[in-house]
């Protein structure tokens, strides 16, 4: 159901001590998100990608999560060229592309592919489990953390519900159709996920009980920080420091 | 405490889902230490409600819980007899939330106080002794039927109860699991009730077997081992039947 992709590895990013890798990934995200100068981003871009390089991940894959983000931001590059006001740069028929809509929309792809790389190589390097520990170390909110994991442990079970269901109606000959009686069913099926999906929760919530559960989500495992995450954690931190820096002296 | 003492006792409880149709009706029953008690009785008789109401997740409508000799009532008197009973419950899905084995057999532990250490140890002890030692970082999802009920019963017996509360332990397993199991749970040195529908596995792991009907347990005493005749092949030969 949700693939752990790049969570098993043996490279140096992997080794990592996921509570910095998490952190990292924070400072690094907000400090591109906010800024705006094209020598700042690019230089993030670069930081992002040799850390996928670091943590020896297929470019294949990478590129494919890649694909799916630059979709979205493909209709960013159809509307914001044309609604920005600003110096014209080309015309398509009555249509007239400004300079600045065009630096915007680029401006927003590097940011989100910067992030995104770094996000791949930082956290999808994580196993689900050991970033739920991670966060809880990281006093993240213990319901967040809760969220996060019980919707790993579930999303499978309620998938298996749903192909139960389907099966169920693909054997007594449903077949979908552009009319009311395929909606209609694909609304009770909806419902009845919905339904079964609370009984599940409500069921789990009892068994946790059973088990002396009281609100607090008890961890088994501990992690260690090295010398090597002491000295990627510095080296993260400069090259974060040297993007505001980049970032600053541009406005400057 | 010793043999014989109550554990359990309900008295006069009757609870509804929905306020209709009352599903325990005045319904009275007791466990002492040591007892070993089957409970059979048509789908939706109550059964499970009965378990359900004994940990204190249901609240009856009226009567009284006592257990361990101390009147239940209120969340915070079933949170302790919780930690002294428990409960396997139908769906193994239900119990096991954790990505982990051992993260979920741990889970009771750390619950109880222990450090992540004795609850690690505690867990690959559990788990050594139902013969699943190698199963500790297996994904929970994907363990096959007969696996996740092994492991559900590692996750309870790993809290060191002092009864057990089994619904349907044999239920939808292959003979070899179910004969697993069944050795498993009659070697057990608990208390148990366990809510069953195949009669040769209570026959083998209790002691009396009370029925549920009408919103009430009584003790069944149509259900005793009898022998019976049979055919089957090579039938004149001497053999032996294991159950």
């Amino acid at each position: 159901m949700i693939e752990e992709q790049f969570s098993a590895g043996e490279s140096i990013v992997h080794g990592l001590d996921p509570r910095i890798k998490i952190i990292v990934a924070i400072l690094f995200s907000v400090v591109v998100a906010v800024s705006s100068s094209f020598l700042a981003l690019f230089t993030a871009l670069a930081v992002s990608l040799s850390l996928i390089v670091l943590a020896r991940l297929s470019a294949k894959a990478v590129f494919y999560r890649l694909l799916l983000v630059n979709g979205l931001i493909l209709f960013l590059w159809l509307l914001l060229p044309f609604t920005f006001k600003g110096e014209a740069l080309f015309t398509i028929g009555p249509l007239i592309g400004t300079r600045e809509g065009v630096l915007y929309a680029s401006q927003i792809t590097v940011k989100c592919n910067a992030i995104l790389l770094a996000m791949i190589a930082l956290v999808a390097t994580i196993p689900i489990f050991t970033l739920g520990h991670a966060m809880s170390q990281l006093h993240f909110p213990d319901k967040i953390i809760h969220l996060f994991l019980f919707t790993y442990r579930y999303i499978h079970v309620i998938f298996q519900e749903y192909h139960r269901l389907t099966n169920a109606m693909k054997i007594r000959g449903f077949i979908a159709r552009t009319n009311i009686h395929t909606y209609r069913s694909y609304a009770y099926l909806v419902g009845m996920l919905l339904v079964k999906s609370y009984d599940r929760a409500e069921r789990v919530y009892e068994a946790m009980l059973c088990r002396g559960f009281s609100g607090r989500y008890y961890a088994l495992s501990r992690f260690s920080i090295k010398t090597g995450d002491i000295l990627y954690l510095s080296l993260m931190l400069a090259a974060i420091l040297g993007l505001v820096v980049l970032q600053w002296s541009a406005i400057v | 405490m010793e043999r014989d003492s109550l554990i359990i006792s309900l008295e006069d409880i009757s609870f509804s889902y929905s306020g209709d149709k009352l599903v325990l009706d005045h319904l009275s029953f007791q466990l002492r230490r040591g007892d070993r008690i089957g409970l059979v009785g048509p789908n939706g008789s109550g059964k499970t409600t009965v378990f359900h109401i004994i940990m204190g997740l249901l609240r009856p409508s009226s009567g009284r819980i006592e257990l361990f000799g101390k009147p239940a009532r209120e969340e915070e008197e079933f949170r302790g007899a919780r930690k002294r009973i428990g409960l396997l419950f139908q769906d193994a899905d239900d119990q096991l939330f954790c990505p982990t084995v051992l993260e979920d057999v741990a889970f009771g532990p750390l619950n109880l106080g222990k450090s992540p250490e004795e609850a690690r140890d505690i867990a690959s002890r559990t788990l050594a002794g139902l013969d699943l030692s190698g199963f500790e970082n297996r994904i929970t999802y994907k363990l096959s039927g007969g696996e996740k009920r092994l492991v559900s019963l590692a996750t309870v017996l790993a809290m060191d109860p002092e009864v057990l509360l089994l619904d349907e332990p044999t239920n939808g397993l292959d003979e070899q699991t179910e004969g697993k199991i069944t050795d498993i749970l009659t070697g057990l040195d608990l208390s148990c009730i366990f809510i069953s529908h195949n009669l040769d596995f209570l026959m083998r792991a209790t002691d009396s077997i009370y029925a549920m009907a009408n919103g009430k347990i009584s003790l069944d005493e149509a259900l005793a081992a009898h022998p019976h005749i049979h055919t089957h092949e090579f039938g004149r030969l001497p053999h032996k039947h294991e159950r």
